[in-house]
């Protein structure tokens, strides 16, 4: 049961990497720069299932951030001659950030890590319960 | 009392420690809601503690032992055995089968059973020290 300490711990521990990535593409959806290579792009936690290695033989399992992905969508360019960062052709590119899909995801996060916290404390509960027993 | 002290919590020992197990179970569950490819998993509980009570393991796990040297199955009242996957109502495009709701709603339940068992062997427990001490 000691184990849901670590399972739970883990599951919050990424959906706040997945908060973080959330703050960091809001924070920067309006860094424009003067060249398409130089252009934030937005980043993405990818997760996978974190089998426990020592005591694990219940099948329980946690989360690991395998790896952070940058999204591949083609910068947005704007015609902005008078912008200091405007290169020859009076363009500047801004990241592709997708607003409507970047708010899900803060909300599937926070929820989830919510989710977590309340599994961690009902299980806490549940284990001072246990440790009480025969008082 | 001839049947023992070690009996004394009966079924009860048994079921704690498969709703502890559960527990784990869910909270995994609920851990991976958002993983690619996770499949939801839960136990048979009634059939997992059938098997615990009568002391052989999960069906996958009961071994037979046929000769005097074989080492006898010891994963007895384990839920190795009876660890399944849930069927989904409406799995995500990315393969994962976990339903917050139903999960919730399964934790919330175990929880509640596992406070249950804790109160039977609270009151087995009490009733024993009351017999030793006599009454008081």
């Amino acid at each position: 049961m000691f184990n849901i300490f670590d399972i739970s711990g883990s599951a919050m521990n990424a959906q706040s990497v997945r908060l973080n990535t959330v703050a960091s593409n809001l924070a920067n959806a309006d860094t424009v720069s003067s060249t398409p290579d130089q252009v934030y792009q937005a980043k993405h936690p990818i997760f996978s299932e974190l089998l426990q290695e020592a005591g694990g033989k219940q099948g329980a399992a946690g989360v690991q951030v395998k790896e952070i992905v940058e999204s591949t969508a083609p910068p947005l360019v704007r015609y902005e001659p008078n912008h200091p960062l405007a290169d020859a052709q009076g363009n500047i590119y801004s990241p592709n950030i997708n607003m409507v899909e970047e708010m899900a995801n803060m909300m599937s996060a926070s929820r989830s890590y919510q989710n977590n916290v309340e599994v961690f404390n009902t299980s806490k509960q549940l284990l001072m319960a246990t440790l009480n027993l025969g008082r | 009392m001839a049947s023992g002290i070690d009996n004394v919590f009966g079924i009860h020992e048994q079921a704690l420690r498969l709703r502890a197990q559960r527990t784990e179970l869910l909270a995994s569950n609920l851990a991976n809601a958002d993983t690619p490819g996770y499949k939801a998993k839960d136990i048979d509980f009634e059939a997992a503690l059938s098997s615990a009570m009568s002391g052989s393991g999960g069906q996958e796990t009961a071994l037979k032992t046929t000769s005097k040297g074989h080492i006898k199955n010891i994963s007895g009242g384990d839920m190795d055995g009876w660890i399944k996957y849930r069927v989904p109502h409406q799995p995500a495009l990315d393969g994962n089968t976990v339903e917050s709701h139903v999960e919730q709603a399964a934790f919330a339940r175990n929880a509640v059973e596992y406070q249950a068992t804790l109160q039977f062997l609270g009151g087995k427990s009490r009733g024993l020290l009351q017999a030793i001490k006599g009454s008081e």
